[in-house]
């Protein structure tokens, strides 16, 4: 658990950043709050010879609400997502998502922008994201460019964000209605063995529209429209909430490892989908 | 009354025996001011770290160190043919079976130590050991013990024609012991004629006791006078200074061992690792301080595991559920080499308390030990040597044997319950329990949960369940198990020849205050704390001023260590046995300075009276100055003792443990509702100390039967080699506890005490899993092995045909 040698800068602009990025390529990477990337350099999984260190640049910092629009800069921590008392009004499922991130320690320095540019399929903001129908901003050599979360997962750690490229916002609309995030997990700490994110509006005593997606049940997160778009029209009813699990079914494609075999965690899934739908049902 | 209220505050006074001081230890711990052996730091200090191996079965066809060593900053590399000359390529275990301290031309388990870097910073040695290039050939691997029993793969090539071992003949050539104990043949007849016979294969998993702090060690050796130290995190560092010299060649007065604060040990630091042996040799051969510390994977992945028993019972019993016999055979996978740290003639420790609380009238037990490409181990992790195993084993056999009787699994215990009067009672398989209330205990714990209701609140869940009104299933878990502790008689017990005594030596101030030195060695359990109380009611001195040290060899008595609950029954007897030999010249002391015969005092808290005229008295602050400051015909000054304590026997705690728990059978998730602990480990020395001992054992109790495991894959790769997957529960998955107790003293325990660490494990995980099988009992589950992780409850629930 030591890592290998490696040069550390702290730049305080993005512009300097990008251009501490662009001179050493592949040998340098970001850090966020680190706790994905710092394990691995402990572990000699990752060799970064350049260590590009975010916390000083006041940009990617703090959350704003303007209109109908959220704007979270990358490196917001987790702990600030759950103490911001707008976003709270403006995307109440953002808070009980960041609730079961790990602990309060993980939490204080684990930030948005690591979460889902890291691309690991464990981590829990990369799909609720997608349910949000969130954009990702990304800077690069060439300016700046915007992602929706639902594009830009390729498989596990691979992502649609170029190497020479930060990923510094995230920006979503505000939402209306029930919303869930369901997580099963072995302990504090441990990444999830299903987790479910639901958002869904109500009108007329029926479902409006719906959203869905899955974690940790596939190398990159389940965004489940199919599943979403079985609870339209109706009053999630056993029925709906059979046929939103057998859409999430179709799409998901969970793995053994230790926190169980795939047939486990497909069912597991099943059960806090239902859940997800039902408590986001209740508050719709 | 006034002289009795009088009494009773200098009683008080001295926080002797029963008074629930605070933890004098705390105070440094706290404040983050304890000072461990990586808080060491030594001019030119010189760093370790270790090639491992990536492979469980590997020949090593060569080792390429030249790239490292070309590493401005390294300074060695050191391999088996560097330690061969020495004779130190390979160590003996503690049980008698020899272990490769370097790889000696192949590898038996992943993360196996092969070469050790030395270097001048801790990074250095870890960009070297990327260096050093080993080519490896791979061998087939055996994971499993029975397929290892029958397989033609020979994992130790270096005794592989060996027919005898250190317990006796060899099956196979993977085959390590076999050792029985009691009346097979007797227990065979017992069963055939039996009424009722329950047969189960109880598996209780590899685990590990991943204490807070790893090992480690700074070695120090001093060319200039020939001083050998060493710092570890050792719990028996006297022994470690004997195998130190007999290792090395070094006299034994030339060698220094010390143990400074230890962040917990479980068992998992009895044993010599190879970083120890390569950290002395390398300060040998460079002449200066080399310091090795562990990390948190090489801490799960090759140091000593736990448990790994496959436990065949069959018990025996009338069709009213009087049990008439008991057979265990276990296959116990010891992994790579025999690295168990049991007495030298218990090669499967105490297993054979397997009887438990019984009254067995005859019993059997066979174990037979097996080599696998596993780390090595089998540590008694915070229990006494294969206690757990033995309770967990006979607390599910009831549990099976109710299933089988349809009886209700506390009344089955109940009528087999060793009574009261039977103490000392002979056990079939041969030890002499000391003493015992059971059936006080069990009713005292059945009354305090409200068993019956909380069966009748089953039977509704489970209706409403088959209603489709719940999903959740009650479980009660049902544990009344007995310890055996405080190794050992030294006629029986002893560890690489050395007898399993301890010790103790005091020595009082002038003016009125104590230091203690004693042959063990805390890693939490507070011995600074409660030592001192027991010297305090001994010789009436206040445990505020009494010191306890431990842990440095130079100074210390010599003893045996701390492990197997055997501090307070061996060490804490020798402490109360040289407090009396203190007592006694003080009283000698005191007879003179009152000028009374010795016959004519009477010892009264604190001080000696003289019988009948209380007025004329010597406290004990009045003796210690006036042995040191006043001529005493016939007498030496000073007041000094020590007391090396033989126990005549085992101490043997029990207690009663009762979970209630929601079992979800969709998710396979648990919740703790209630858990009681009732403990009887005799004389309560401090009631606070106590709680604090059975909260942090029932929680690794729970760890280990919810879903702590050391597993592997068939390539023999371990998968649960970091935190992530090896269960440690954290405050939010630890639930609310109650503790009680009954008091049953030992009879031939000096102060009557017998020990607690370790209880609340051997209790704690059979009543988790009980509570388990409990949940599913209504809808046919016998037996379903640990850990009950998510997963594996849900795999109950789904057998059951519960997801339909």
């Amino acid at each position: 658990m030591i890592p290998a040698n490696f040069e550390y800068y702290r730049p305080d602009s993005v512009a300097a950043a990008l251009g501490i990025l662009q001179e050493h390529g592949d040998e340098a990477r970001v850090i966020a709050g680190g706790h994905s990337l710092i394990p691995m350099m402990k572990l000699r999984m990752a060799e970064v010879p350049h260590l590009i260190d975010l916390q000083a640049i006041a940009a990617l910092r703090g959350i704003s609400i303007e209109g109908g629009t959220v704007r979270i800069g990358a490196m917001t921590t987790q702990n600030e997502l759950i103490t911001h008392d707008d976003l709270l009004q403006a995307a109440p499922i953002l808070r009980e998502a960041a609730l079961q991130i790990a602990d309060p320690q993980v939490r204080y320095m684990g930030t948005v922008g690591g979460n889902v540019a890291n691309g690991d399929p464990g981590n829990d903001m990369p799909g609720l994201f997608q349910a949000l129908d969130a954009s990702f901003e990304l800077h690069g050599p060439e300016g700046i460019r915007s992602v929706p979360a639902r594009d830009f997962y390729e498989a596990a750690y691979m992502t649609a964000r170029e190497d020479d490229e930060i990923l510094t916002a995230i920006t979503f609309a505000r939402t209306s209605g029930g919303y869930a995030y369901e997580k099963q997990k072995r302990k504090i700490g441990d990444y999830a063995t299903a987790a479910a994110a639901v958002l869904l509006t109500k009108e007329g005593g029926k479902v409006a529209t719906a959203a869905i997606a899955m974690t940790n049940l596939s190398d990159t997160p389940v965004f489940c429209a199919d599943a979403a778009g079985a609870l339209v029209g109706t009053e999630c009813t056993t029925d709906a909430l059979a046929a939103a699990d057998a859409a999430m079914q179709a799409v998901i494609d969970p793995m053994q490892d230790n926190r169980g075999p795939a047939e486990f965690k497909r069912h597991v899934a099943g059960v806090i989908l239902k859940r997800a739908i039902l408590r986001a049902w209740s508050r719709a | 009354m006034k002289d009795l209220d009088e009494r009773e505050e200098r009683r008080s006074a001295l926080k002797g025996l029963g008074c629930s001081r605070k933890r004098v230890e705390d105070v440094r711990f706290t404040q983050g001011k304890g000072h461990y052996v990586d808080d060491i730091s030594m001019p030119g200090m010189l760093h370790g770290d270790f090639v491992r191996s990536p492979y469980a079965h590997a020949r090593v066809v060569s080792i390429d160190a030249s790239k490292a060593l070309a590493l401005p900053g390294v300074v060695a590399v050191l391999t088996a043919k560097d330690l061969e000359p020495l004779s130190l390529h390979w160590m003996p275990t503690l049980a008698g079976d020899k272990q490769m301290v370097l790889a000696d031309g192949k590898v038996l388990f992943q993360g196996q130590e092969v070469a050790f870097v030395v270097a001048k910073d801790r990074y250095i040695a870890a960009d070297a050991v990327e260096l050093v290039e080993v080519e490896y050939e791979e061998l087939p691997v055996l994971v499993d013990p029975f397929e290892a029993l029958q397989s033609d793969v020979v994992l130790r090539e270096d005794i592989k024609d060996a027919k005898e071992g250190a317990h006796g003949p060899r099956k196979h050539h993977n085959h390590i012991f076999t050792w029985e104990e009691g009346n097979a043949e007797a227990t065979e007849q017992a069963i055939g004629a039996a009424e009722v016979v329950a047969e189960e294969m109880i598996y209780y998993h590899r685990t590990h006791p991943c204490p807070l702090e790893p090992c480690g060690t700074v070695a120090s050796m001093d060319k200039v006078n020939g001083k050998l130290t060493i710092w570890g995190t050792f719990q028996a560092p006297h022994v470690v200074r004997t195998v130190a010299s007999l290792l090395s060649g070094i006299e034994e007065h030339n060698i220094r061992v010390v143990s400074p604060d230890i962040g917990g040990g479980f068992g998992n630091k009895v044993g010599v690792y190879p970083g120890y042996v390569c950290a002395i040799v390398a300060s040998i051969v460079t002449g200066v301080p080399v310091k090795w510390i562990e990390d948190r994977m090489e801490n799960l992945m090759a140091t000593a595991f736990a448990r790994d028993y496959w436990m065949k019972g069959r018990i025996a019993a009338t069709k009213e559920g009087k049990i008439t016999a008991l057979d265990v055979h276990v296959t116990a996978d010891h992994g790579a080499f025999d690295a168990c740290a049991d007495p030298t003639k218990f090669p499967a420790g105490f297993f054979h308390i397997v009887t438990g609380s019984y009254d067995i009238p005859v019993a059997h037990v066979a174990v037979d030990g097996v080599y696998t490409n596993k780390a090595p181990g089998g540590v008694a992790y915070r229990c006494s040597f294969r206690v757990t195993e033995a309770a967990y084993c006979i607390e599910r056999m009831i549990e099976v044997l109710a299933i089988e009787l349809g009886m209700d699994a506390a009344e089955l215990r109940r009528i087999n319950f060793i009574k009261k009067e039977q103490f000392p009672y002979q056990s079939a398989l041969g030890w002499e329990y000391d003493s015992g209330d059971y059936h006080t205990a069990w009713d005292k714990a059945l009354k305090a949960v409200d068993y019956e209701g909380l069966r009748k609140e089953q039977a509704e869940r489970v209706e409403a369940f088959k209603r489709g009104e719940t999903r959740k299933l009650l479980g009660i878990g049902l544990t009344h198990f007995t310890e055996i502790v405080g190794a050992g008689p030294v006629k029986n017990c002893d560890i690489l020849g050395m007898g399993m005594f301890d010790s103790c030596e005091i020595r009082i101030h002038p003016t009125g205050s104590a230091i203690a030195r004693l042959g063990t060695i805390s890693q939490g359990q507070g011995h600074a704390t409660t030592f001192a109380q027991i010297l305090a009611s001994e010789i009436g001195l206040s445990a505020d001023s009494i010191t306890i040290e431990e842990g440095d060899t130079d100074t210390a008595p010599y003893g045996l260590g701390t492990y197997g609950s055997r501090s307070t029954p061996v060490a804490g007897a020798a402490t109360a046995m040289a407090g009396r030999k203190i007592r006694a010249k003080a009283q000698m002391i005191a007879a003179y300075l009152l000028e009374v015969h010795d016959d004519d005092l009477e010892w009264d808290v604190d001080r000696f009276v003289v019988k009948g005229a209380p007025e004329r008295f010597k406290t004990m602050k009045d003796i210690a100055y006036a042995a040191y400051n006043q001529a005493i015909p016939g007498l030496e000054p000073g007041l000094e003792a020590v007391s090396y304590y033989d126990p005549p026997n085992m101490t043997y705690p029990f207690g009663a443990y009762i979970c209630v728990m929601e079992v979800d059978v969709d998710t396979g998730e648990w919740e703790v509702r209630q858990f009681y602990a009732l403990d009887d480990c005799g004389t309560r020395i401090n009631p606070m100390v106590i709680e604090g001992q059975v909260h942090g054992g029932v929680t690794e109790a729970l760890a280990i039967a919810m879903g702590q495991e050391i597993a592997y894959d068939e390539m023999g790769n371990c998968k649960t080699g970091t935190l992530m997957d090896f269960y440690l529960p954290t405050a939010w998955e630890t639930p609310n506890y109650t503790t009680d107790f009954t008091e049953t003293p030992s009879p031939h325990h000096p102060i009557g005490a017998k020990g607690v660490g370790e209880s609340p494990n051997v209790g704690g995980v059979p009543a988790f899993s009980n509570a388990v099988h409990d949940a599913f009992r209504a809808f046919g589950l016998r037996q379903s092995h640990m850990p009950h992780d998510h997963w594996r409850i849900w795999k109950i629930a789904q057998s059951l045909g519960l997801h339909q």
